[in-house]
């Protein structure tokens, strides 16, 4: 699925991609885990305690000027033993339009993450989606409450354990169908 | 050849006719005063909303029913129309709204999704409205083209003619709105 270097990427992506990384890597050392071209995109996973310093880094440094958070969302990988969770950021520098993606993995059990609402407000809303559908808890949020789901739900529904019909339903029994 | 058509603005009911004088009961009296009048509330959450916008609209043209006034406020609403997808969210809503609304009411529930959630099976949709309200009509259809809400809404009309007077105050009625939680 993932290929070290995308073959279809062009060279100015392949360009973007080594800038990046190799600012990363003189920087943050080993936070870098590895980059790749996801087709067109350059996606760097990078160790789950350096995110906010990295983004932080990414935003204000002269060089890169990330300014734009265009989204971000929580994924869950429930095969992907002890990193079951991701959180993936996806960035812009409106200057330059060059659009890079930064994705951190963690396990089931240490789902807490630094919040990103000191660098970017927007990102207010998007980490109470993450939160609603996947439980990722958000140090030092403003304000962690479900965003889009009705508030007395009591599960993270887009976790990838849940049966695909609610056991409890009765609007599909037999008796409705002259079975 | 062109045949006369009697061409009458409502079919009157039955009772006694005399000169310069009629006498029916009252029931069917009001009865024909609500169901020429419906004020209807448009609860329009998807694209049901829009079939009924072109019913509104001077092709189909639903004031032809004595129903040009559309109320978006509860209060004076008859008619509560709810057309599109209703989430679970959305749900206390919807039936705050039908709990404002003075009797006597009626509640139409046009599309799929309104009746049954439709093709949204899905842990955030309600999975038909008449989990938390009474509905009177259901209009079948994804979405019902213009012509199957005006056959709704004349459903509508008949129950609101045949409607005996006392009937809101009747026990049977008093059960079928406790088994919803309301009133």
């Amino acid at each position: 699925m993932h290929h070290e270097l995308e073959p279809s990427a062009s060279t100015s992506i392949i360009e973007l991609h080594d800038h990046v990384k190799e600012t990363l890597v003189s920087k943050f050392g080993t936070s870098l885990i590895r980059s790749q071209i996801d087709y067109d995109f350059p996606v760097f996973i990078i160790e789950k305690n350096a995110v906010h310093d990295i983004l932080s880094f990414l935003k204000n440094d002269e060089g890169m000027k990330y300014d734009f958070l265009t989204t971000m969302c929580g994924i869950h990988y429930p095969e992907n033993k002890g990193e079951e969770f991701a959180l993936m950021y996806q960035l812009h520098n409106m200057q330059k339009n060059h659009r890079i993606r930064i994705k951190t993995f963690m396990s089931t059990a240490d789902i807490n993450m630094p919040t990103i609402t000191d660098i970017w407000l927007t990102a207010n809303w998007m980490e109470r989606e993450a939160f609603d559908f996947y439980g990722f808890k958000f140090s030092g949020h403003p304000d962690l409450r479900r965003i889009l789901n009705m508030d007395e739900m009591n599960y993270h529904p887009m976790r990838k354990e849940y049966a695909l019909e609610d056991a409890g339903r009765d609007d599909k029994a037999d008796k409705y169908f002259g079975r | 050849m062109i045949t006369s058509v009697d061409i009458r603005s409502e079919h009157q009911p039955a009772g006694l006719e005399g000169q310069g004088f009629f006498a029916t009961n009252l029931d069917k009296v009001v009865g024909l005063a609500r169901a020429n009048s419906l004020w209807p509330l448009p609860f329009a959450t998807s694209c049901c909303g829009i079939e009924f916008m072109a019913t509104m609209a001077s092709h189909y043209d639903l004031s032809r029913f004595g129903m040009e006034r559309l109320s978006f406020s509860p209060r004076q609403a008859d008619l509560l129309m709810v057309m599109g997808t209703i989430s679970k969210k959305m749900g206390p809503i919807l039936r705050q709204v039908y709990e404002q609304m003075a009797e006597p009411k009626w509640v139409l529930s046009m599309g799929a999704c309104a009746s049954s959630g439709g093709i949204f099976d899905t842990y955030s949709v309600l999975q038909g409205i008449d989990r938390i309200i009474p509905v009177d009509v259901y209009i079948p259809g994804c979405p019902p083209r213009p012509e199957q809400v005006l056959d709704g809404i004349l459903k509508i009309q008949e129950l609101a003619k045949s409607e005996g007077r006392n009937r809101r105050e009747s026990p049977e009625y008093k059960a079928m709105l406790a088994k919803y939680g309301l009133e």
